[in-house]
This record gives C-alpha cells, structure tokens and sequence, in this order.
C-alpha cells in the first residue's frame, strides 16, 4: 500500500475542462506507456489533445495511430502483456467494432483503461448521447463506472488504474461519460500535481508479462478441459473488485478529500420514491429531488456509479425501504421484458419478502434532451402505479408517440 | 489430472514454454494408421520417409538398427489424422477404425 498525503490546496491547479480533456490530462498525468486509438466522435478529444502532449514532449508515452477500433484494442493487449499501463478511448460505433478484443482483454486479464464517451449505435446514424453502446458491452468482462461531471471523470480515470492493476483483481475498466453532455461540456476540474498521481499509482507491476528471456504463451486454447476454469477465475477476479474500489477510493480520499462510491444516495432516507439512474441524468434527478422535497414530496436518488460489478447486495439496503424504484435508463434492450439498467435493480431487490414497485423508463435516445420535466413525469407516473398496485414493466419517456 | 480452477495459471498463460510433449493427442483418434512392410519404401531401402515428413504430431518413427530397417507408431501422440496415409506414394498405410 502506498502512502499517500493530502496535496495541499495550492498545489492543484484549477482549471475549466470539457469531460474529454479532463480525461487527456488525466492520462498525461497517470504516465501511461502506450496509448492505441482510433478517432470516433465524441471521444476524439482525448486522443487529440494527447497527441498534443507527445507532440510536445509533455509525455513518453508511445502512441499508435492504428487503422480501426478492433486493432486499437489489439494493439492495447499486446502492450499490455509486455507490462505497458495502457489506455485507448472510443464511443459508438468504435466500440462495436472493439467487440471481439473487449473480451480478449478481459479474459487475459489486461488492465487496460478504456474512456468510451457514450454515444448511440447506428442506425441511423447519430453522434449523441444513449448508453446503448456500452451496455451492450457489460458482459465482456470490463469493470464500467459512470461519471456525472469532469470532475469525476479525471478522478475516475487515475482511480481506474489502479484497481485493474492490483493483482486482486487485472481487468480492464470502462471510464463512461455522456457523449457532448459531458465530453464536450466545460467544468471546473481541481487538477492534482503530478508526482501525487504518479506516487498514488505507483509504476506498474505486471503479475506476468511477455520477456523474451522468460517465455510464456499468452491466450492459448482451452476447451472443454480447462475454459471453464478459467471463467471461474474471472468470474472471482471480477467478485473482488468492490473490495480493492473502497481500499483505493480511501487512498484517494486521502490524498483529495474526494470520494465517490459505487453509487451515490442523496436524500433517500426517508424517500418513498427513489430515482435510480447514473451518469448526467443523475445531476438533473438531484435537481428534481430538491424541488420536489420543497413541495413536500418524499423523492430521493440513487446515482450509480459502477454497472460492473453490479453492486446488488448494497443496493438492496438503501432502496428496499422505498415504496417504488423509478429507473431512468437511456438504452432499450430489443425484445427483451425491461432494460439493462432496471433488470439489475429488479435481480437485486427480488428476493425480500416486501419489495419496492419498480418501473422502468427509457430517456434520451440518441441524445434526445432529457429535462426536468421528463424526470417529474416518471416520478408522477410511479405515483399513479403505486396507487394501482402496478406498473408496465417499461415505457418509453419523451418520444412523440 | 484435471486440475481446479486455481490450481493453475491465470488466464490460461503458459508458463513453461516446450511443453507440448505433456499433451497426448493420442487421445482424440478415432481411426488408426496401420502400416504395411512389403511395399513400403523406407523398410525396403531406407529412403521416402514422406508420412515421417508430413505427421503433424512427430508420431511415425522410422528405425534404423544393424543395417534393418523398421516403422513403428507413437500412439502416445498419433491422432488419427490420416494425413500419413494420405500423403504415402505406395500406399502402404491404411487407415482403420478404433
Ligand atoms: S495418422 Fe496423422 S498423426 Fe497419426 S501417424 Fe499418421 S500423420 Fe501422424
Ligand atoms: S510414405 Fe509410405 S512408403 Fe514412404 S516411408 Fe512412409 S509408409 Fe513407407
């Protein structure tokens, strides 16, 4: 465990940042060694102004400008193995084309940082803001936190390391932030020296890499033999997680006064309704929560933060004392009986004997502006539910129909 | 044989590199190369040697002792592939079932 000491406040120099640059610096800062990418809108920012950095000599780190995302991520994994921290960045699209490698990363056990600016799938085509993109990919085997602000998103991508790094755990981690909500929007982001990033990160410590003078063969077969064990043992990696997330968030406090969690609760206490949802859309639902508790309505919010490894169990406290559970989600799973997000609260809560109402609403598809009246609708909606004693289990919010 | 889950390397990373031989394919054969002496060519006069070429798995072994010649198979390893008796100018393999 590192030391680490609070940076004195003079020392963090304060800067306005779009959500993009804020995680450029926060890559220059980390020192990483290779940095693969391919540019996509609305990540292209970070990539750019990281060229910028190498082109001015501000970092030694060796980037490849490859010719596709699934090379990206490739070219990421053997980097990795050889020992390289790593990071790349995509959204949409770029994403889809990762797919393959996303899972190649994840099983080789690859502590690879992936910043996706999420962005809606094609078609048509359209470069704004849903969530599709990236839980489509939450079974690959990515840990995936959600940022609400530039803030968060710079702190995040630091934390990010080093919870794939640690031995506990080597998986990759998805840093999502709302494509031009937060990629292109600037903010006040307190940035930290960088010798307390790279004391607090320490230099990377492979568990194995590739050395030509001890060889090892890296993703090999494994069939009916052997696969499943090697599932299992992801499968515990991935089970560790929260426990490594809470020691580097405390190191991080330290070193900040900034903690986050896997998810943030704000005026839930008492709250008969609870909103649950992550990323920008959680700002908006804080801003709902307050007028609404002025009008004396017991509303509060849950903002998750990590989608991978659902944090179920810690959920299940906060929300189980709550009449309904609105869910806010901007992705809808084809055919399937609710979405990504409302299916895990659902999991969670289902075995208590007396469980919340849970309705489910689909906002903001391909960056269809998602105000404050869209969140008060779902909250009135619920209300009108729990009178009823039921709810569909989704519905579409905000779209002409 | 069969080892737990963390009884073995993560990831499936191979550790200790050459260790094919540890790998019996022998088991995967379901037919069986059986070779004939009169009409092969390496018995004969010590020379083709072309199913020792091709077998992908070093399994055909071509013996040499006191000026004899003589052809055995490593069924450790052989795995039925038929790529031998495919492959012989005489025909001197056949390939049989298990
Ligand atoms: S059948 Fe295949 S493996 Fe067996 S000896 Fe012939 S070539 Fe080699
Ligand atoms: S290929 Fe046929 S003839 Fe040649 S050595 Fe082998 S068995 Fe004999």
């Amino acid at each position: 465990m590192t030391v680490v000491e609070r940076v004195p406040t003079d020392k963090v120099v304060v800067e306005g940042m779009t959500g993009d640059a804020a995680i450029a610096h926060a890559l220059k800062q980390c020192d990483i060694d290779v940095l693969a990418a391919y540019p996509i809108t609305p990540q292209t920012i970070i990539v750019e102004d990281f060229q910028k950095f190498v082109a001015n000599g501000e970092v030694k780190t060796r980037v490849i400008p490859v010719e596709s995302e699934h090379s990206a991520m490739s070219a990421c994994v053997g980097a990795s193995a050889v020992g390289a921290r790593v990071a790349t960045a995509t959204a949409s699209a770029g994403l889809a084309l990762m797919w393959e490698i996303l899972y190649c990363a994840a099983s080789m056990r690859m502590p690879i940082v992936l910043a996706v600016a999420n962005r809606a799938l094609s078609a048509p085509i359209n470069i704004h803001n849903d969530w599709s993109d990236s839980y489509g990919a939450r079974d690959s085997g990515f840990i995936q936190i959600y940022c609400q602000s530039c803030q968060e998103a710079y702190d995040t991508v630091i934390m990010a390391f080093k919870i794939a790094e640690d031995h506990d755990v080597l998986l990759p981690v998805m840093v999502c932030i709302d494509g031009f909500i937060l990629s292109h929007n600037v903010e006040r982001v307190e940035m930290l020296p960088t010798e307390a990033v790279q004391q607090f990160l320490g230099v990377r410590k492979p568990a194995i890499a590739l050395d030509p003078d001890n060889p090892v063969t890296m993703g090999p077969l494994a069939l009916t033999d052997y696969y499943f064990e090697f599932k299992e043992q992801q499968d515990r990696a991935m089970a560790r997680v929260p426990e490594v997330f809470e020691r580097v968030e405390s190191e991080f406090e330290k070193m900040t006064g900034r903690r986050y969690g896997r998810f943030e609760t704000y005026r839930v206490e008492d709250a008969d309704i609870i909103i649950f949802t992550h990323s920008t859309p959680g700002g908006t639902a804080k801003a709902v929560v307050d007028a609404l508790r002025e009008r004396g309505e017991k509303v509060g919010v849950v903002r998750l933060r990590m989608f991978r490894p659902f944090p179920a169990e810690a959920l299940r406290e906060v929300l189980r004392n709550a009449k309904a559970v609105a869910v806010f989600e901007k992705c809808r799973s084809f055919g399937a009986p609710s979405n990504p997000l409302a299916l895990e609260v659902r999991t969670a809560l289902y075995d208590l004997d007396e469980r919340p109402l849970v309705t489910d609403f689909v906002i903001g598809l391909g960056g269809r502006d998602v105000p404050p009246s869209t969140i008060v609708e779902g909250v009135e909606k619920t209300k009108e539910y729990l009178k009823a004693g039921r709810a569909p289990l989704y519905e579409t919010l905000g779209v002409r129909k | 044989m069969s080892k737990r889950f963390d009884e073995i390397p993560m990831a499936g990373i191979i550790i200790e590199p050459g260790n094919a031989m540890e790998y019996k394919t022998g088991g995967w054969r379901a037919m069986r190369p059986v070779h004939t002496d009169e009409t092969c060519l390496w018995i004969k006069n010590g020379t083709c040697g072309l199913c020792w070429i091709y077998c992908p798995d070093n399994a055909v072994r071509l013996i040499e002792e006191n000026g004899k010649y003589r052809y055995e198979y490593d069924y450790d390893y052989c795995k039925g592939c038929g790529i031998c008796a495919n492959q012989c100018p005489t025909g001197s393999i056949k390939m049989e079932s298990e």
